[in-house]
């Protein structure tokens, strides 16, 4: 009888101090977190992509917690849906981003790029980038290896086997930029979708000038500046012979894409264009008439 | 026996067809493209402007860091315009066009005589600075600018100057034929050298597959006191610097150092008769011996070309392209690289142009790694090039760098002997460059 009433004293006793122990250790130790961050990363879309610069969504929550100004966080992925939820729970302002989408700026198909060599290295366009400028005398465009296609975690890219070139498919794209990090040619970018996901831009990133240019590639900008003197609204800069469009300021008039006379510039889901079929012809006469002017006016630059 | 590095190595058929070919003048061209970046460092800039009239031996651009290196007009005529051209590195860049007037006038201070001249009147300091004005570069290939690495850092001590008559890699012959015919002038070089650096003491390493170089050689160095002719086992990469030191005097280089840390310099024998011009005879580095090889080349022989001379005007000069080429290398077969065009201008670089036939050029389909550990037997620097193909494959460049990837000296001896075909060198490049650019932004 008197051993089990001690043993009970005993352990009870030795019950109590692990309980008093523990208490204090808790109490020094104690990590306070922030029931927000949970509640954030209960929103966020769980990709873990990166396309934020976060290594993950929850550092991208703990960041969204801790930051006074979260105007320079967004995520891609999630995009406005999921930024304001978000911002609601941390009771912050967020800043207002246009979704956008990846855009593969080469248009060197087979057709229009003829190939002058035959690269037999290593399936990779970061090792064939380091060894020559590519299998066609454009030495900017893609190499079609398919880098960026390996790159993407949302099944948003293929290679075209006709064309040789990586292409987007919008509805799966999230613009997490893997691809634009993974290209060593620099030919993706992200740009604004648009509204109607309509958008306009140059498809070519060759920096030659205008003869050379042409000459590896049919339908590459030679810098002719013709759309950015047609351009309204000063959304169009030329710059080492190459226009670029500038998304934000573009209003999607299309007067660039008439008068483009290697037809560099690309227009994404607009209507058809019916009414006037001989419009588009003219100008694209009257540019092989200025054919020769246009090499006139690339002479200079030379020097 | 022979001596020979201790590590690794490989034996690929040599195939020096061109051996024993007199060195033919090649006529100047109509035309010539200089790359202002033709060494290692950074790109030269131009002195000249378009329609400035130039001679042979003119300085057109001029060094611009420490670590760059002058570049001098190979022809006389007129700067036509200065713009980008294809080079060999696959890439345009900018070069100076010269358009040749045929006159071929040569700058008044150069000394065209064809005396030999002995006497070394110039100072140490003096013939660096003459060698740096030159714009001489290592002419083995890797085309480190010479001034620097004559240049012994304070603290360090050279005690042997060690000539680079190798010429490891198959078909090239134009060291061997160099050394056959200008022997007296690597000589004087070669004391030339000796004089800068300090040190007494002077071995040309040489493959035993020239014995008529090395008996040619070892002649001359008798009346030259302190330079010796050190014969070597026919053994790929020999002609790398750490493995030439290795093979001639027994020193190893440690991981990461320059050869300067175990007191030696090595230098190629091409660049040590352009040492010789120079100093000597005032005449700055502006043309070089380049092999135009290949199994189905009419007539291979070794050409003295004008730098900025288009690779097409070497190929016509021995017979023409044969109709089945396949692939054209600028370099030899090992580590050279393939050109995209003919246009291509010969650099200081540019130690030959082989041209392979089309069933030699092709690359075999590449299969699975069987774990033969070949490659690691054949690395001369003592890596496992399997396992680095395979980090920079995946991107782990954390433990590429564990791996010792920098040592790499790309030679492809790994490449060459996989049963399997696999590219590993291609990767290993690939993790060099993006090891070297993570390491350089860390020490920023």
């Amino acid at each position: 009888m008197n051993v089990v009433l001690i043993t009970i004293i005993t352990l009870s006793a030795l019950g109590a101090l692990a309980a008093v122990i523990l208490y204090f250790v808790a109490q020094k130790f104690k990590v306070y977190e922030d029931p927000r961050i949970d509640q954030v990363e209960e929103v966020l879309p769980a990709a873990n992509c990166g396309g934020c610069g976060y290594p993950g969504c929850r550092a991208f929550a703990e960041a969204m917690v801790s930051s006074d100004d979260i105007s320079n966080l967004y995520c891609p992925v999630g995009g406005a849906e999921v930024m304001s939820k978000a911002a609601e729970i941390v009771g912050k302002a967020v800043a207002e981003a246009a979704p956008q989408v990846a855009v593969v700026r080469c248009n060197g198909t087979c057709e229009n790029r003829p190939r002058t060599n035959k690269y037999e290295g290593a399936e990779s366009c970061t090792i064939a980038a380091t060894l020559y400028g590519g299998e066609t005398g454009c030495s900017y465009g893609c190499l079609g290896l398919g880098e960026c296609v390996d790159a993407c975690n949302f099944d948003a890219m293929y290679m075209d086997p006709v064309t040789g070139l990586p292409v987007v498919i919008e509805e799966n794209c999230v613009a997490c930029g893997a691809c634009v990090e993974a290209c060593p040619k620099d030919i993706i970018e992200l740009r604004n979708i648009g509204p109607k996901s309509r958008r306009i831009y140059v498809s070519c990133v060759n920096k030659d000038r205008g003869g050379p240019a042409r000459k590896a590639c049919s339908v590459a900008c030679i810098g002719c500046g013709k759309c950015e003197q047609v351009c309204a609204f000063d959304a169009i800069t030329i710059k080492d012979n190459l226009a670029y469009i500038d998304y934000e300021k573009c209003k999607l008039c299309r007067k660039c894409v008439e008068v483009c006379p290697t037809d560099a510039i690309h227009e994404i889901n607009f209507p058809v264009r019916k009414p006037k079929p001989a419009a588009p012809k003219k100008p694209a006469e009257s540019t092989e008439k200025n054919a020769p002017e246009v090499k006139g006016n690339d002479k200079p630059e030379e020097k | 026996m022979l001596k020979t590095f201790s590590l690794g190595g490989v034996h690929p058929a040599e195939n020096k067809i061109s051996a024993g070919k007199k060195i033919e003048v090649l006529p100047t061209p109509a035309q010539v493209s200089v790359p202002i970046s033709q060494h290692i460092g950074a790109p030269s800039t131009p002195v000249v402007k378009k329609g400035d009239s130039v001679k042979v031996g003119q300085l057109i651009a001029k060094s611009s860091g420490f670590v760059s290196a002058n570049i001098h007009s190979p022809v006389s005529g007129t700067v036509f315009k200065i713009d980008n051209v294809l080079d060999a590195s696959g890439y345009k860049r900018p070069a100076i066009i010269i358009k040749v007037d045929g006159d071929d006038e040569w700058d008044e201070s150069i000394d065209r005589s064809p005396e030999l001249k002995k006497d070394i009147d110039l100072s140490p300091e003096e013939i660096i600075k003459k060698v740096g004005e030159a714009g001489i570069v290592g002419l083995g290939g890797a085309t480190f600018p010479s001034h620097v690495k004559l240049s012994v850092p304070p603290g360090k001590k050279c005690d042997v100057l060690i000539l680079n008559g190798v010429e490891c890699e198959p078909y090239l012959t134009s060291d061997h034929q160099l050394m056959m015919e200008k022997g007296e002038e690597i000589m004087v070089g070669a004391k030339i050298l000796m004089k800068a650096l300090k040190v007494d003491k002077c071995i040309i390493g040489i493959e035993n597959n020239k014995p008529d170089a090395i008996e040619h050689m070892n002649k001359l160095a008798q009346e030259y006191e302190g330079i010796t002719v050190q014969p070597l086992k026919v053994q790929y990469p020999q002609g790398g610097e750490k493995q030439l030191i290795d093979a001639c005097i027994g020193r190893q280089v440690p991981s990461g150092k320059l050869p300067i840390e175990v007191g030696a310099v090595v230098q190629n024998v091409g660049t040590t008769f352009a040492v010789y011009e120079a100093v000597q005879k005032n005449k700055p580095l502006f043309e070089r011996v380049v092999t135009v090889t290949g199994k189905s080349v009419k007539s291979p022989g070794n050409f003295l070309a004008r730098v900025g001379t288009p690779i097409n005007d070497l190929i016509e000069a021995a017979g023409g392209l044969p109709e089945d080429t396949g692939k054209i290398i600028g370099g030899g077969p090992m580590m050279g690289k393939a050109l995209v065009s003919t246009d291509v201008p010969v650099t200081k670089g540019s130690s030959g142009v082989l041209i392979m036939p089309d069933e030699m050029a092709h690359r075999k389909q590449a299969q699975p790694c069987i774990r033969c550990s070949k490659c690691v037997s054949v690395c001369p620097m003592g890596l496992s090039p399997y396992l680095l193909m395979t980090l920079s494959e995946k991107g782990i460049w954390d433990r590429t760098e564990e791996e010792q990837v920098m040592d790499c000296i790309e030679c492809g001896s790994c490449s060459f002997t996989c049963p399997s075909n696999r590219p590993l060198l291609d990767y290993i490049r690939l993790g060099k460059g993006t090891v070297g650019q993570i390491i350089r932004s860390r020490n920023k």
